[in-house]
């Protein structure tokens, strides 16, 4: 494991969010470190998006503290979220189809010389980026319409890097994925955590879990289900907490206490 | 430096002596690798799998409108005189303005429908302000394109802000800008310009001196030389593929060649028209603003999804208004330009085949209708070869309803070639 610093990156206490009559999420406790990959994992609707969305800033927490560094913060819009250094990368990748490579991953946030695009700037650092990523396209010319669904992953990836964020959330990234892709992003994931970034996870693929996570956090029905180090926990253990087949107060408080020490 | 892609090869071989070593490299890494030979070979290879995957660019309108050159040149020997020429390249203007607003509404894949009306309504004002209430020809000028600006911004809110589609808002501004226009024309119905004042001129006058149509076409040749190759260069300081010198001296004798013929054709005529510098310049502008800065940028990812922009942090709102201000300002433009050529404001401007006809300038150009795809300079392909529709028929003694079908026929020829295109862009990855 690499090593791990002793306050977390980012960490939720408490957090809750209610959309309407559902309640979403329920005093769930998160907590990631510089040079770390937490695995989010949990059932269809236990709260890993909505988790996601409300670190993204995407939709504001209603209680519960947000501790970056060490320190609380609010992050009420997503622009509060990057420029914490918090960067996201959705299941459906929002990249431009008719735009080029370099043009997306710059995309918002364009090099200008004296008011005009620098392209040749541009070009240069693209291909300096995907290269120490070890990513590798046809062109980075080409509009992202003529690439892979493992080729556009990465270069959502790659764009997320490039505001040098501290925390990066992949949302499923391996999903839809063939075996040879999946292999490069799960590489690519394992490249950030070498490069000190914090890495928060979403997969429902256990042996991505387990091939890249250093820990995984389980959501069950929007409430915390057990912090699970990946190397000393087994499989079995960490599905049923997925899927419940140990939800009751022992395991919970004894999930919550491991956490504690921890600390 | 080589034209070759080297995005995987290691930085070591930066050198490539010859091609095949260099495909042979690249394809050590990906096999997928699209590699691009150099010289004259790899440009017919480009082209051949460019045509392939349907990326057809310009050719279809080129290719289009010299057949249609042909037909009439054979039924016509007055057609493809220096005269009646330069008469097409000035009778397009106006529509061609409007085409240019069109093109950017259509980037973002929605549709303008009150170009014509807001046009109308730009020669009336002038008309109304300078005319009748004796304002300053400049401030009148600008005051009509400014109303044209506004009535852009005011469809773009409501798009925008509250969400209406584009083709309800427009519609009703259509019939709007309409009932405004004859409102503010009165009972009178006609006004007439002054047939020596600004507006008037914008089409009338002439750069009669042969040294302006040969200066230009220079200066135009010199200037896109200078830009290709600093450009190039400055691609090779910085080790990012660029073309070969070769590749920038074609494309500068081709557009010699096209610039040169021009002018000859105008200054064996009445010289250079002031309407077409003023258009080629407009294109100029918003080709640089739409493909170098950051602004055109985000119109072009509108286009593509408009999900991927918001969350890359562009205001979709502001961009959305700006682009139908845009399409209104250049309306109003050319709905000056309309205004000059019969130097009047009547009741009947901006009706008729006049919106249909800068949708399809922008369409026959070669912009698409689904989003995303197109350049401004499709509008003078397209809008040419619509005017010289109408001409030939016009020398044809061929009435307008024939001028219509004609005319509806070539847009749906090229609405087809765009939805093949796109699909086979589609099955070749590159939509």
């Amino acid at each position: 494991m690499v090593h791990v610093s002793a306050t977390p990156v980012l960490a939720l206490r408490g957090v809750s969010k209610r959309f309407g009559a559902v309640q979403a999420l329920t005093d769930v406790e998160l907590e990631v470190h510089a040079g770390e990959v937490v695995a989010l994992v949990g059932d269809n609707g236990a709260g890993k998006s909505t988790l996601v969305k409300t670190i993204a800033g995407v939709h504001p927490i209603d209680d519960g503290v947000i501790e970056w560094d060490g320190k609380p913060v609010s992050i009420n819009r997503p622009h509060d979220a990057q420029n914490l250094g918090i960067a996201t990368v959705y299941q459906d990748l929002a990249l431009c189809d008719n735009i080029d490579v370099v043009g997306n991953l710059y995309l918002g946030r364009e090099v200008r010389k004296r008011g005009v695009l620098d392209e040749v700037e541009m070009e240069r650092r693209s291909r300096e980026l995907l290269d120490t990523l070890s990513i590798r396209i046809p062109s980075v010319r080409i509009p992202i319409a003529s690439l892979s669904g493992g080729q556009r992953q990465t270069v959502a990836i790659a764009r997320s890097m490039l505001g040098e964020p501290k925390l990066v959330i992949l949302d499923e990234p391996t999903a839809a994925l063939g075996v040879e892709q999946t292999a490069q992003v799960l590489d690519l994931v394992e490249r950030l955590r070498e490069r000190g970034h914090a890495v928060i996870l979403i997969s429902h693929n256990m042996a991505d879990v387990k091939a890249v996570a250093d820990k995984v956090a389980v959501l069950r029905l929007g409430r915390n289900n057990g912090v699970f180090e990946v190397k000393s926990t087994s499989q079995e253990e960490i599905i049923s907490a997925i899927t419940g087949a140990t939800d009751n107060a022992v395991t919970r408080r004894a999930a919550r206490t491991n956490g504690e020490i921890k600390k | 430096m080589s034209s070759i892609d080297k995005t995987s090869t290691p930085p070591e071989d930066h050198v490539v002596e010859n091609p095949e070593a260099a495909a042979a490299a690249v394809t050590a890494v990906d096999p997928r690798l699209l590699v691009r030979e150099q010289g004259l070979a790899g440009y017919i290879s480009e082209f051949k799998r460019k045509m392939k995957a349907g990326d057809l660019g310009s050719i279809p309108v080129v290719i289009g409108l010299a057949i249609i050159w042909i037909i009439f040149q054979s039924l016509n020997s007055n057609f493809l005189t220096a005269g009646n020429l330069s008469d097409i390249s000035v009778a397009m203007v106006g529509t061609g303005m409007i085409a240019v607003g069109i093109v950017f509404v259509l980037l973002l894949g929605e549709i303008d429908l009150s170009v014509g009306s807001v046009s109308g309504v730009a020669g009336a004002s002038f008309a109304v302000l300078n005319v009748t209430n004796g304002m300053s020809e400049w401030l009148a000028f600008v005051l009509a394109i400014l109303t044209g600006t506004a009535a852009g911004a005011i469809h773009g809110f409501f798009f925008a802000k509250i969400g209406v589609p584009a083709f309800a808002v427009t519609l009703a501004g259509l019939l709007f800008w309409n009932g405004f226009m004859l409102k503010i024309l009165g009972d009178n119905g006609t006004i007439n310009l002054d047939s020596d004042g600004l507006v008037a001129k914008l089409t009338s006058y002439y750069f009669s001196d042969v040294a302006a149509a040969y200066g230009l076409a220079i200066a135009a040749t010199a200037l896109f030389f200078l830009s290709s190759f600093y450009g190039n260069r400055r691609r090779e300081a910085a080790g990012v593929p660029s073309r070969p010198l070769s590749d920038t001296i074609l494309r500068t004798v081709l557009l010699a060649i096209v610039s040169f013929a021009v002018a000859m054709v105008y200054n064996s005529y009445k010289g250079l028209p002031l309407a077409v510098v003023l258009f080629i310049a407009v294109l100029l502008l918003t080709d640089f603003v739409l493909r170098r800065t950051a602004y055109g940028r985000k119109v072009f990812a509108l286009g593509g999804s408009v999900e991927a922009s918001r969350r890359a942090g562009i205001n979709v709102e502001m961009i959305r208004i700006s682009v139908f201000a845009i399409s209104g300002t250049f309306a109003a433009i050319g709905g000056l330009f309309i205004a000059s050529k019969i130097a009047s404001a009547n009741q009947g401007a901006g009706a008729g085949d006049l919106l249909m006809n800068a949708i399809a300038a922008a369409v026959i150009g070669g912009t698409s209708l689904f989003g995303g795809r197109g350049r401004t300079w499709n509008a003078l392909l397209g809008v040419l070869v619509i005017v010289s529709i109408q001409y030939g028929l016009a020398l044809e003694g061929i009435a307008s309803p024939v001028q219509y079908m004609i005319t509806g026929g070539v847009l749906l020829a090229t609405v087809v070639i765009d939805a093949v295109t796109r699909k086979t862009q589609k099955t070749a990855g590159r939509a």
